[in-house]
């Protein structure tokens, strides 16, 4: 029987064969276009667990470059609310979601990405930021044991989900057991707002929402299995039915609440970078707003303005930017109120500074309702 | 001083009883009216009793300081009678026997699980209503404790729930700032799974169980109290919906709520299950103690 890999590369054969028979000879071009890729410099990025994301300059101080990313794919028990539900994940660097990846505008993306012997599925990765087969996902299949070096040009700025596409009925099933993250592509001048003056954050944070699919048993509970293989024609079952079991972030509901949850102070600027490679969100932060909110995610279209909650829909991540100008805690949230709560898709974020008096007052404080 | 007394059968009732009144004691009956055995349908639980006394205690409810929320005050508190107070916490089993009556609402409980249990998922309802069930079945009158009963009871299972911060009216935000850090740390310890009655060990009064997985619903209505600058309260309005919830830490919990994840009035940690336990009125004038006693003397 002929294995995917042998398909595959029989494939690749065959298509190289039938170009170089059609090709015209036309002496100024050659068969593919290389670019100048060869001729960059070139730099090595050690991505870092979400919320957080690794060092970058906002505005570029020199040239394009091919950046270079190494990601390890891990399929891994993890637990996904505060009751212990157990899911079979699988990850891109051992987080769901997998790490936000900055580059700015016309940079090299070069990722070289590890599917270890002790998983067990074959995987790939679909960037929205590359053009071409199936954005990547052609060219990255690897087996348990494999390895392979893929590199795309980030033509376009803007964030942009990445997740596994393995093929058919595995797409879904591979999204939902928490295969996406991120890549934040940024204007080489960094970000504008819509008179094109400068902006720029002090802190960004990477909020992956997730939608997960459990199945319960006859008594209603969450079930457990030895491996995703196992728990694969129930999940689907579910999945089926449009309706998740989960919505959280970063792999968790409670993740980023308590101990975990994100600081900042009165008057710093937050860049907040939302992703749903899956199912439609609505973020909100609860007592503050978006600033300017690049809502679709690119950075070429003006950002909107005083936003009080914005869509990102499924299969997409865009950012807010919002400076703090009150202390105390902040939810940020779904705004679906039944998945923010009941489902794990809340935030929280722990402000410190001085009270603005101005912006709000309890003018009288709670008492017996006045007679006269 | 506190006492655990045994379970009495019927027949060992009756014969004090009689014995009373053989020796010529006034004609009253035991502390519990002498029921048929056709209405008795559950031996009264094991109790302790602790005898009055007075104990420092953190006041519930939110407390304005001129228009600004500051810790309740920390009080010394007289409990003038005694308290016989359940040593366990109500357990699934008996309040099985309440559902079985018709009289109470099964609890919500998720996961099947041993009947030597305390009961959870449980309303402030639903324990008024076992209250009203087994004060028919034995004779006697149960109640839930109020939060004072319950913190004298607990002694140094009581936990104070003052933020204990530098106050500073002019920004709210830092006790929303410190409360939220004390309820991370209170999370952390959490342990839903239940266990069998007197898996967490008695207090030092002999109760049993205090401040373990099961919060406990009181008696005590949930109020706002303004207090002036000198601490004197000049102002007070209850919210009789809401009610004290004791247990590793003292919350807030809407009445007819059986699931603590529902959680109380603020984003605070809920507890793990919602029980309770209940307090018998009126420690009796002929005290388990004292009737053991006097079989004793009587038998020899």
């Amino acid at each position: 029987m002929l294995t995917r890999r042998e398909a595959l590369k029989g494939a690749a054969i065959a298509t190289a064969i039938v170009a170089a028979a059609q090709l015209p000879v036309k002496p100024a071009m050659a068969a593919a276009t290389p670019g100048n890729a060869a001729s960059l410099a070139r730099k090595k990025v050690t991505l870092v667990k979400p919320p957080f994301v690794h060092e970058h300059e906002q505005v570029a101080t020199d040239g394009p470059k091919v950046v270079e990313f190494l990601m390890t794919i891990e399929e891994k028990k993890i637990v996904i609310d505060e009751e212990g539900t157990e899911l079979e994940a699988m990850t891109f660097d051992g987080s769901v979601p997998g790490p936000l990846m900055v580059v700015h505008q016309d940079d090299y993306v070069e990722l070289t990405l590890m599917n270890p012997e002790t998983n067990s599925l074959p995987h790939n990765i679909d960037f929205h930021a590359a053009t071409g087969a199936l954005g990547g996902g052609e060219l990255t299949l690897i087996n348990p044991g494999e390895q392979v070096t893929l590199r795309f040009k980030a033509t376009r700025a803007g964030t942009f989900v990445y997740h596994c596409a393995p093929g058919g009925p595995m797409i879904p099933w591979h999204v939902v057991s928490g295969m996406s993250g991120a890549i934040m592509v940024l204007p080489r001048d960094g970000l504008k707002d819509d008179k094109g003056r400068k902006l720029s954050y002090d802190k960004v944070f990477y909020i992956g929402e997730n939608d997960f699919y459990v199945p319960r048993d006859a008594d209603g509970n969450y079930k457990t299995y030895d491996s995703a293989g196992d728990a694969y024609s129930d999940t689907v079952e579910v999945m089926r039915g449009l309706i998740p079991t989960h919505v959280v972030f970063n792999g968790a509901q409670g993740s980023l609440t308590g101990d975990s949850a994100m600081t900042s102070k009165v008057g710093e600027t937050v860049l907040i970078v939302h992703s749903q490679a899956n199912r439609d969100s609505r973020p909100h932060l609860i007592g503050g707003h978006g600033d300017f909110v690049w809502e679709e995610g690119k950075f070429d279209n003006p950002p909107l303005k005083d936003m009080e909650t914005w869509f990102i829909r499924g299969g997409s991540a865009g950012s807010a930017l919002y400076t703090f100008r009150q202390p105390g805690i902040y939810a940020y949230v779904n705004h679906n109120l039944i998945e923010a709560v009941e489902l794990g898709a809340t935030a929280h974020f722990k402000v410190e500074g001085e009270w603005n008096d101005d912006l709000m007052t309890q003018v009288a404080a709670p008492g017996p309702i006045a007679t006269h | 001083m506190s006492s655990v007394t045994p379970r009495l059968r019927f027949k060992a009732r009756l014969v004090v009883a009689l014995s009373a009144a053989a020796l010529g004691a006034a004609a009253f009956v035991a502390y519990e009216q002498i029921a048929t055995p056709a209405q008795r349908q559950i031996d009264a639980p094991l109790t302790v009793l602790i005898d009055p006394g007075s104990f420092r205690h953190r006041l519930p409810g939110e407390y304005l300081k001129d228009g600004k929320p500051v810790d309740a005050p920390s009080q010394e508190v007289r409990i003038d009678g005694r308290i016989e107070i359940m040593k366990h916490q109500v357990g699934l089993a008996d309040y099985r026997r309440c559902v079985a009556d018709g009289v109470c609402r099964a609890a919500d409980i998720k996961h099947t699980t041993a009947a030597d249990v305390p009961v959870t998922g449980v309303s402030h309802d639903d324990a008024t209503a076992y209250a009203g069930w087994l004060s028919k079945a034995t004779g006697a009158r149960w109640r839930l404790p109020s939060d004072r009963e319950w913190a004298f009871a607990a002694g140094s299972r009581f936990s104070d729930d003052a933020l204990g911060i530098d106050e500073d009216p002019a920004n709210p935000a830092l006790r929303w700032l410190a409360d939220y850090d004390k309820q991370a740390a209170l999370a952390k310890a959490s342990d839903p799974g239940l266990k069998p009655a007197g898996h967490f060990g008695a207090n030092e009064k002999g109760v049993a169980d205090l401040a373990g997985n099961v919060w406990e619903w009181t008696s005590s209505c949930y109020e706002r109290v303004r207090i002036n600058a000198d601490g004197t309260a000049i102002g007070r309005i209850e919210n009789c919906g809401v009610y004290v919830v004791e247990g590793q830490h003292r919350t807030y919990m809407t009445g007819f709520l059986r699931d603590p994840k529902a959680g109380g009035c603020s984003v605070g940690t809920p507890p793990d299950n919602l029980g309770f336990r209940l307090v018998r009125e009126n420690p009796g004038l002929f005290s388990r103690r004292w009737v053991a006693g006097l079989i004793r003397n009587i038998t020899g």
